[in-house]
């Protein structure tokens, strides 16, 4: 069976933190799994790599963003919405 | 110790082909930052830049210097035959072996690696032009100059990212002021607007769509812009005796390191470079009347250049003024300090403080006289113009009115 969006996107956060997959839980923020600002930006990278997506996201105001990034589990919906929206 | 002084300016950027145009542009508050125009714009997502329009080679360069001139090197020569031309001195003597020039970019010919790259990459070719390695190269620029003028003294290039003209300009400086130069030609370019330069940018996350807003709260990242400044630095008692018309004094540098991240700013290194210049020129904070700003119009960079500045100044710094010019003619990277020193020499010079634009809402971070969107009359003594480098390498310049 393919991996799951959810899967996917922790295996990328948690390779990002240098982590175990089991370490990174769905209510994690990246700030307590240890991600900065340039960590952000280069797991958002990743995402739009491993899913062919474009994720709406400006550094300068992350929390303005459409992308929510407040949680692990945020970041697995919004990536879930992106792809369901930019792929059907 | 010698005195230092600029006897010539010149540039080309999105506001203006000379300094009289960009000054006037300055002064307007007018915007530079268009719509970009290049192959490839389609595929970015990133629009707009400081793009310098009605570029035309051909009206100043023969066909054999094109082939050898990539852009940046190109806005460098027509800056520096400005410069030279308003300081009325000439190499080919004695003068010239005392002589030399130092410039800033951080990426050389930009358009020159994506043009070739894009030929052996995309189009599959496997032969690129001869001229390739020396049109790309970092120093080229500033060994044209050199080579234009018969400047024989000291010549390099200086690589610091977004503060690479400051250094630059600074080490003309302090070489004048040592007594190893009698005149420095210095400043810096760059050209990065094409499709590779913006696609670089774009992936940092960093870039605006619309506009650049710096100290506004609803601020939301850079633009680019692209061009060239460059000015004579000359020994104070040569110029004197010469009757040279004096634009500024140069009194003071200084250059520090945050030592801390590739991409955030500290305040306290920022700081650590404002109150070095400010000793090294023998300045009181109450002496600066105006601060070119980096500026950048990035949620990090505003914030912290202006904690920054408040404490470097104390009181005084909710006395004088601080703009980013940056909203007008974009992000010059390596060479955005020397476009920048235009301004701080018209507020020396002509008594005119160039506003920052596309000023909307007040951030209580960056809660500091930015001269928002309105040019203002002001008599100034001194300025500074600050630049903060990617990488925490920050280079801070004084100047005086004479």
């Amino acid at each position: 069976m393919a991996e799951s969006v959810k899967d996917r996107v922790i295996r990328i956060i948690a390779e990002q933190a240098v982590l175990d997959v089991a370490d990174v839980k769905m209510d994690s923020t990246l700030e307590a799994l240890g991600i900065d600002s340039l960590g952000l930006v280069e797991s958002i990278f990743a995402i739009e790599e491993a899913f062919d997506i474009q994720v709406p996201f400006n550094a300068n105001n992350p929390k303005d963003s459409e992308f929510d990034i407040s949680s692990v589990g945020a970041i697995v919906r919004a990536v879930e919405g992106l792809v369901a929206e930019q792929h059907a | 110790m010698r005195r230092v002084v600029i006897t010539g300016a010149g540039t080309v950027n999105a506001l203006g082909h000379d300094v009289p145009s960009t000054c006037e542009a300055l002064r307007e508050g007018r915007c530079g930052i268009t719509e970009l125009d290049f192959r490839d714009v389609e595929r970015l997502a990133i629009r707009i830049g400081g793009q310098v329009r009605g570029w035309d080679p051909e009206a100043h360069f023969n066909r054999q210097q094109i082939a050898l001139y990539d852009k940046f090197t190109q806005f460098t020569l027509l800056a520096a035959r400005q410069a030279i031309g308003q300081s009325g001195l000439s190499f080919d003597g004695q003068l010239g072996v005392t002589s030399g020039v130092v410039l800033g970019t951080a990426a050389g010919g930009v358009n020159t690696w994506d043009e070739n790259y894009r030929t052996v990459y995309e189009e599959g070719k496997n032969r690129v032009h001869p001229f390739v390695v020396p049109k790309l190269m970092n120093n080229a620029a500033a060994s044209h100059v050199s080579m234009e003028w018969n400047l024989r003294g000291p010549s390099f290039t200086v690589a610091t990212a977004c503060a690479s003209s400051n250094h630059a300009m600074g080490q003309a400086f302090w070489l004048v002021r040592a007594g190893v130069a009698t005149v420095m030609v210095t400043g810096g370019s760059e050209s990065m607007l094409c499709f590779g330069g913006v696609k670089a940018w774009e992936g940092l996350r960093v870039m605006s769509k619309d506009a650049c807003r710096p100290f506004s709260a609803n601020r939301n990242g850079m633009v680019q812009g692209e061009g060239a400044a460059v000015f004579v630095f000359e020994e104070y008692e040569h110029a004197r005796r010469r009757g040279a018309e004096i634009l500024a004094e140069v009194v003071g540098f200084a250059m520090t390191a945050d030592a801390g991240d590739i991409v955030m700013p500290q305040a306290a290194g920022a700081e650590r470079a404002i109150t070095g210049a400010l000793r090294d020129a023998g300045l009181n904070p109450e002496d600066v009347g105006y601060i070119n700003a980096h500026g950048t119009g990035t949620a990090a960079n505003d914030k912290t250049e202006c904690a920054a500045v408040a404490h470097a100044f104390g009181h005084h710094a909710d006395r004088l003024m601080i703009s980013s010019t940056k909203s007008m003619h974009g992000h010059l990277i390596g060479g955005t300090g020397a476009v920048e020193l235009i301004a701080c020499i018209m507020a020396l010079k002509d008594g005119v403080i160039a506003p920052t634009i596309g000023y909307e809402e007040p951030d209580p971070e960056c809660a500091l006289d930015v001269v928002p969107n309105v040019a203002r009359e002001a008599k100034v003594g001194a300025v500074l113009s600050n630049a903060f480098a990617f990488g925490g390498l920050n280079a801070v310049i004084a100047l005086k009115r004479v």
